[in-house]
């Protein structure tokens, strides 16, 4: 049997420690009534009311809201093409191109990625502005898309699209009232990573933006370099807060789904 | 097992078939998965397609359901040329292998997916829905989900939702293949009565010969995208037309040899010097001379300790092997030449009472028409 | 089926050809260009209007004067060579961190395991940047670190923790600690406690055991873990821009830097195509590594 020895559990606690604390950290002294972030000045939520009224802030927190939603919900619909392409496209030409141009952004440097795309913008003459960043962002969480939406597929039975069309269905409403309601999950996911990923890219953003589309990564960079600050902690504890509340309650969601689904087999089996 | 012997449109010149495979071949790219097969099927037959996996069975079956064209020749569904017709437009329905019910929707869902997509009004649907249940019997059913049912009631729904539009011809892909052995039975005679309660041609792809046998009208023994022979399920067990249908079906001895003389029905084998030629009925395609072997079921060969004189096929040797099964015997029996001979006997009495044991000097023997000799 | 096939097909094949591939033609074209003060700053451009001998003037107007430079100024030597040492340094310290952390939750009782995979989890669905900054306020030098240590009396004077290369390792190793936990926590998940106990039967002490059984089983898991931490490293530019002091080096930051405040474009792309020819080699073993384990996996 497995058990846990005490090196186990030190590993555990310490390994724990060190990724929390300076989290727990930022939390606590988005709190803090002094301006001085290392010294506690006693409790206070006077930085959260700052922060509200911080135009610039909310102008960037709008813009990134913006591009996050759309260019994810962009790169959703190109990723699971591409994830079709990958597992159910057979061979056509330039195939070995594609799967290359579909992985490489994943270990692409962002640098690389953002100087290429701005070149790119700037060759052809496009203004820099939200809707750069928004193709920018689609083009490389596309491949992440593809990637989790592939990997679903790839377990997927097909005699399920076959049996749609034998009952009737033509091939594009086997898609629409099959396949796509069992990969949903897997879709969902992928939005929502491609979400994630928009929300928190600094660098392609900075290439990518033009000076009135400034993204809340960029503005964060930009005050945090002159050191910390209390207004930014504030910020951090808010966006922390909600990806918290999110994944939690999307794993206690799955967990339970989980259970349910194995009672029910177990009934069905007696 | 034929039900009815009067069912027998196959041997009608003037029975219109419900499919007809003309020189169908298909090819994926160097490898021909069906080689120039012809084959009709008749309405209300319940037909097999039996063969071991890689035989072509299952590519012949997504072609009627229009999962896969044909290389080469046509196939005629209704008389129709079945080219151009997408899988969605055909009146025939299958049930997968893996069921393939939608995870998503529930029981009656299911069932209606295919309702809902025809040209039946919305109101009928309900009703249709529930006769489907019903003929399934898993009424109390209906708004599970599939991961809710057992193994049994799954296969059942995806009967039920192939069966509700009605089609012409029902294609059946291994359907009993995940079910346990005590439910499988049961499920080949439900299958029978659904399929004479219904009327639809079945056409079933197994390679389960003892299912075949009992559930099929005719059976296609397939062999390398090829049909070795189709034929009634008794005669294939009976006169196979081949030592591959021979050997693919059942149980059975095989004695190599030459063809000796061949009479209109009935011809001689030798196969060991010195030994009397066996004979028994002359299989097609004999010429003297040839090479060719002697297919006998262990059933039809009798065992004796004393010399059955009055059977012209008789033959001597060591019993090496017993294996006890219950209601019957299995005797290995070693020939003088080193030929092993299964001899099965039913057991009617008690095991004491039988008096053969290992390393007795026995006699088989056989009637001139218990086996069958074919070209090898 | 076809068309539709054909548009499957041709919509993201040619977003990526536009935006992918061509921006990267792109960028190797321009780091064969001279620095010119124009707009843009490069030189020759390229002029479809004159057709072929547009193209042409193109290609004769292009060489390695670039990369040329780039071997003689000794920064950009020293750039990729401790881009590569801290990596290396910072994807050591991350499996030693990391390993123990797997293997606890490996052995942690069933129940637990679900929670403990989130919280692992968790820090990646937060801002990156964020878990940069968290860093900041600890190590800087009136940080809470130090004060800590003054505190408990260990030192005397605040260590010099932030903009220096330590920070920049702590940093690569908390921001992509989960990076190295999950692949290694996944190989050891399908170790059979028999083994151990088999390997101890047959003679082995438990360090032995622990040495020869877990820690080779868990070998695909490291070395996948070790390539996901070195990669992104390599290119870096958040943590070293936040963390690291102004002899910290590292290539990202070099390139950022002579895009954003030197404004040569045409040195930045010979910059980026250095850096991605040093990444095909880890990026090369990776696949192959991973390769291998689909083919033992089957």
């Amino acid at each position: 049997m497995r058990k846990l020895t005490w090196f186990n559990t030190v590993s555990l606690t310490l390994g724990f420690a060190f990724l929390y604390i300076p989290i727990v950290i930022l939390v606590i002294y988005s709190f803090n009534k002094s301006k001085l972030v290392t010294v506690w000045g006693g409790f206070s939520p006077k930085w959260y009311g700052e922060l509200l009224q911080n135009q610039a802030f909310l102008d960037a927190a709008k813009v990134t809201l913006q591009v996050g939603v759309v260019s994810s919900t962009l790169a959703t619909v190109l990723g699971t093409m591409a994830a079709f392409v990958i597992v159910r496209g057979g061979r056509f030409y330039g195939r070995t191109l594609f799967s290359g141009m579909i992985y490489a952004p994943l270990v692409m440097p962002e640098v690389i990625t953002g100087l290429s795309l701005l070149l790119l913008f700037i060759a052809i003459g496009m203004d820099r502005g939200v809707m750069t960043i928004v193709l920018a962002h689609a083009t490389f969480s596309m491949c992440y898309v593809s990637v989790v939406v592939s990997s679903r597929l790839v377990s997927f039975d097909q005699s399920l699209e076959e049996a749609a069309q034998d009952l009737g269905c033509t091939p594009w409403d086997a898609f629409k009232s099959v396949t796509l309601p069992i990969i949903a999950p897997a879709v969902f996911s992928g939005w929502l990573l491609a979400f994630t990923l928009s929300l928190d890219d600094l660098v392609i953003a900075s290439f990518t933006s033009g000076p009135a589309s400034t993204t809340l990564p960029i503005k964060i960079f930009s005050s945090v370099r002159l050191g910390v600050s209390p207004e930014i902690n504030a910020l951090s504890t808010i966006m922390i807060a909600l990806v918290t509340v999110g994944v939690v309650t999307a794993s206690i969601v799955s967990k339970r789904a989980i259970a349910q689904q194995k009672r029910d087999e177990q009934m069905a089996e007696q | 097992m034929t039900i009815n012997p009067a069912f027998a449109p196959w041997l009608d010149p003037q029975a219109k078939p419900i499919i007809d495979f003309q020189s169908v071949t298909k090819n994926y790219g160097d490898f021909t998965a069906i080689d120039n097969i012809d084959l009709k099927i008749y309405p209300r037959e319940f037909f097999a397609l039996l063969g071991p996996s890689g035989c072509g069975k299952t590519t012949l079956m997504r072609m009627l359901a229009g999962f896969e064209t044909a290389t080469k020749g046509t196939i005629l569904i209704d008389g129709q040329d079945m080219a151009d017709v997408p899988a969605h437009k055909r009146a025939v329905n299958m049930m997968f292998q893996s069921y393939a019910l939608f995870p998503h929707l529930s029981v009656a869902d299911n069932i209606a997916f295919g309702l809902k997509r025809s040209d039946m009004p919305k109101s009928e649907i309900g009703g249709r829905v529930d006769e489907m249940l019903r003929l399934v019997q898993l009424g109390k059913f209906a708004k599970r989900k599939p991961h809710q049912l057992s193994g049994g009631q799954r296969q059942r729904v995806a009967l039920a939702r192939a069966l509700a539009k009605g089609p012409k011809l029902l294609l059946l892909d291994e359907p009993l293949g995940a079910l346990d052995k005590k439910l499988r039975h049961e499920t080949q005679f439900e299958l029978m009565d659904i399929q004479e309660k219904t009327g639809t041609t079945f056409v079933i792809v197994t390679h389960d010969q003892e299912e075949a046998m009992t559930v099929a009208s005719r059976i296609a023994v397939m062999d390398h995208g090829r049909l070795a022979q189709v034929d009634t399920p008794d005669r294939v067990y009976e006169v196979p037309n081949s030592v591959y249908v021979a050997d693919f079906i059942g149980d059975v001895n095989i004695i190599r040899g030459a063809v000796g003389s061949v009479d209109s029905d009935i011809a001689d084998l030798k196969w060991s010097e010195g030994a009397a030629p066996i004979r028994a009925l002359a299989g097609p395609d004999l010429k003297p001379g040839a090479r060719a072997a002697f297919a006998v079921r262990p059933e039809k060969v009798g065992i004796s300790q004393s010399e059955p004189t009055d059977m012209h096929n008789r033959v001597q040797g060591r019993v090496e092997d017993i294996a006890y099964l219950g209601n019957m015997s299995m005797y290995f029996v070693r020939l003088a030449d080193g030929t092993l001979v299964k001899a099965q006997v039913a057991n009617v009495r008690r095991i004491s009472r039988r008096g053969i044991t290992w390393d007795d000097q026995v006699w088989l023997s056989w009637t001139d028409t218990a086996g069958i000799i074919l070209p090898d | 089926m076809n068309v539709s096939r054909k548009f499957l097909i041709g919509v993201p094949y040619v977003w990526l050809l536009i935006l992918f591939l061509i921006p990267f033609l792109i960028v190797f074209k321009i780091a064969l260009s001279d620095y010119a003060v124009s707009i843009p700053p490069y030189a020759p451009t390229l002029d479809l209007a004159n057709g072929w001998q547009g193209i042409l003037d193109l290609l004769s107007g292009l060489d390695f004067e670039n990369f040329a430079f780039l071997l003689d100024d000794d920064l950009y030597w020293k750039a990729y060579l401790s881009s590569v040492q801290i990596a290396a340094t910072a994807t050591l310290l991350t499996l030693l961190v990391g390993f123990p952390i797997a293997y606890g939750m490996v052995n942690a009782p069933d129940e637990w395991r679900p929670s403990l995979m989130m919280l692992v989890i968790l820090p990646f669905w937060t801002s990156f940047l964020i878990r940069v900054y968290a860093w900041i306020g600890i190590l800087s030098n009136e940080g809470l670190l130090n004060s800590f240590l003054l505190w408990l009396g260990v030192i005397s004077e605040p260590l010099i923790i932030l903009n220096t290369n330590i920070a920049v390792y702590i940093g690569i190793v908390y921001t992509y600690l989960p990076f190295m936990i999950l692949p290694i926590y996944a190989s050891l998940e399908k170790l059979d406690a028999s083994l151990l106990e088999a390997a101890q039967d047959l003679g082995c002490t438990r360090i032995g055991a622990f040495w020869a059984v877990t820690v080779h089983l868990a070998k695909p898991g490291i070395i996948a873990g070790c390539f996901l931490v070195f990669i992104p490293a390599l290119g870096e530019v958040v943590i070293p821009s936040l963390l690291g002091g102004s002899r910290t080096l590292m290539i990202g930051k070099v390139l950022w830097e002579e895009f954003f405040s030197n404004r040569d474009w045409t040195v930045a792309s010979a910059v980026a195509i250095i850096l991605l020819l040093i990444l095909v080699i880890p990026i090369v073993l990776f696949q192959r590594n991973e390769q291998k384990q689909r083919e033992a996996g089957q």
